[in-house]
């Protein structure tokens, strides 16, 4: 069995990457996430890895884009402000099918914003991010283990489906330090690379590239992009519950927030209140049928988020108008995240409307 | 009878998309008689950049990784640190490597990465229909300089290759032309040397190749073809400007 560490959380998820065997970092330093370059400059030599403090995230993210392209596992990570450089080569690398695992531990914003703890870039992450209308699976830890845990999901997603994976966390589940069992890989059937470029070798030609301008050629590609967008929708999706099978109001909410709300959830329970939380760990796809199901069948959804409001339409949608749908929310800064008191508070309101 | 002059294996037998008079199709022979002479074909992973170029998958029998407008040489440095056993070279034009892609290309060359880089200098965006580039000479018309380069507003035509031989990690720089017979000759001689640096793990080399734009110069090919010697050499000048361990 392995034993207990105790680690922040950035660290947990270089150790993740290790772990799931990737050994090309490329990245540019940015608050909160630069312990993982860190971690990993230590770590990659001595791993036969290769770790590359890049002139920009522009080109991490495309050194990013050639490596995966030989066919090895590689990542990157950054925050927000980094985040919107790299959509560039996120969008070819998903026009281009390539696998690659990109952690965002977002921050505040917008423009330069601030550090704080922040959920303003769901959007970004869920949406698409760059052009061209693709997707991207975006996994949302609240923990330590999970920073661990998902890093190393990431890597076999991407590899599944050929598409770059975005773990979305912030500054509370970055650098917070819990305990972290350090689970072995898990084995999953993984489809063979027989589309990396290597050198002919007397085989076939292979190329890697998101330029189709033959007659049909572009909407066959972005069908083909959308069946298995369909697919992840299927087969993908990640949530948890917590007392949420009595529940008459049920709360939502993803990633840092979500552990506060369990702690006002479990107050509130104390009172007598009937309340349960939905956390949505896969946020694309997102969890539309559980939450929907779960969601009418209390009547009422709070939907709670570190921003003015964005995940909440996406709730909005899955149950269609069959529940009532709350939110509350807190835009980012230094100060401004809530305490479990306080989302008590919010959540005794939400019931005293019943 | 012995046949003493035939397509490289490296390129394929088909036509190109290049307009008449482009110097493009030359520069592909020259890069694909680099790799035969070497005997790197069947282990060499080219990046394709953005512009004319862009189909170079077409053209080169080898895998091809097609990188986003100006980033070439990050896309090559990520292939290389994944396949370092492997011939890495990148092919990319004035606007890609010189504008858009600057950063990259500095930082590729300064951390020495052993790719090679084969820049196109025509002094106009052609694809996008001859904007002015950052190559583009004083007084020259584009669609975007209609009244002539400005030096003051638009600054001076960069020297990528003077300037790339300043940095450490660069092991070769040199600029050619395809425009006569004898520049050709130097042109072939400088892209089996360059490809040679990386062949033997001697680190980052560079070359330049002033090429012809008929279309978007507006121009015949044969006038053209003058241009590169009466306006472009007088500025851009031949020669080989770094040669690590022949100084």
């Amino acid at each position: 069995m392995s034993k207990r560490l105790f680690v922040k959380g950035n660290e947990a998820a270089a150790m993740g990457a290790l772990e799931a065997g990737c050994r090309y970092y490329f990245g540019y330093p940015i608050t909160p996430q630069s312990d993982i370059p860190e971690y990993l400059s230590r770590e990659l030599p001595g791993l036969g890895g290769e770790f590359i403090q890049a002139e920009s995230e522009v080109a991490s993210i495309n050194m990013l884009l050639g490596a995966s392209a030989c066919g090895k596992r590689a990542m990157t990570s950054s925050s927000s402000p980094g985040i919107s450089l790299k959509q560039e080569g996120i969008s070819y690398m998903a026009g281009s099918e390539l696998p690659g695992v990109i952690i965002n531990i977002s921050r505040s914003g917008p423009g330069l914003g601030g550090i704080d703890a922040s959920q303003s870039d769901y959007f970004q992450s869920v949406k698409g991010g760059g052009h061209g209308g693709y997707h991207i699976p975006v996994l949302a830890p609240n923990s330590v283990q999970e920073m661990y845990d998902l890093t190393m999901h990431a890597f076999d997603l991407a590899d599944l489906y050929r598409t770059p994976v975005m773990v979305l966390g912030d500054s509370v589940v970055g650098q917070m330090k819990e305990a972290l069992v350090p689970n072995p890989r898990p084995q999953r059937e993984l489809p063979e690379k027989d589309w990396a470029v290597r050198g002919k070798g007397g085989g076939e030609q292979r190329v890697v590239k998101s330029l189709f301008l033959g007659d049909g050629e572009l909407e066959a590609h972005n069908w083909k992009l959308h069946a298995k967008y369909q697919v992840m929708k299927e087969k993908e999706v990640m949530y948890e519950t917590y007392l949420a099978d009595d529940a008459e109001l049920l709360v939502t909410g993803f990633g840092s927030v979500s552990r506060i709300a369990q702690t006002a959830i479990a107050m509130a329970r104390e009172e007598g209140l009937k309340v349960g939380l939905f956390r949505p760990i896969t946020l694309f796809p997102f969890p539309e049928k559980a939450l929907a199901e779960a969601g009418i069948r209390a009547g009422r959804v709070l939907v709670v988020e570190l921003n003015c409001g964005q995940m909440v339409e996406d709730v909005r949608l899955a149950v269609n108008g069959k529940a009532e749908v709350g939110f509350y929310g807190r835009p980012p800064g230094a100060g401004s995240l809530p305490s479990p008191e306080e989302l008590l508070d919010v959540i005794r309101k939400s019931c005293a409307r019943i | 009878m012995e046949q003493v002059f035939k397509r490289p294996v490296s390129l394929k037998d088909v036509q190109t998309h290049f307009c008449p008079g482009c110097h493009h199709g030359t520069i592909h022979r020259l890069v694909a008689d680099a790799m035969d002479f070497h005997g790197v074909q069947q282990e060499t992973i080219g990046v394709a950049s953005v512009g004319c170029s862009v189909f170079l998958y077409g053209y080169f029998d080898i895998d091809v990784v097609e990188a986003p407008h100006g980033r070439a040489s990050a896309v090559a440095t990520g292939v290389k640190r994944a396949r370092p056993d492997r011939f890495v070279f990148t092919y990319q034009g004035d606007g890609d490597l010189a504008a858009i892609g600057t950063a990259e290309i500095i930082h590729a060359a300064n951390r020495g990465e052993d790719i090679t880089v084969v820049f196109v200098n025509n002094t106009t965006y052609g694809m996008t229909g001859g904007q002015m580039a950052p190559t583009t000479l004083v007084g020259q018309k584009t669609s975007t300089s209609p009244y002539g380069r400005d030096r003051k507003k638009d600054g001076s035509p960069i020297k990528m290759a003077e300037l790339l031989a300043q940095l450490g990690g660069v092991a070769y720089s040199a600029r050619v032309a395809v425009d006569s017979p004898k520049n050709l000759i130097q042109a072939k001689k400088v892209m089996r040397e360059a490809f040679g640096y990386q062949a033997q793990g001697k680190g980052f080399s560079f070359v330049e190749v002033l090429s012809a734009c008929p279309t978007n110069w507006g121009m015949t090919p044969l006038k053209a073809n003058a241009r590169v010697g009466e306006e472009m050499i007088p500025y851009f000048q031949l020669g080989i400007f770094k040669q690590e361990g022949n100084e």
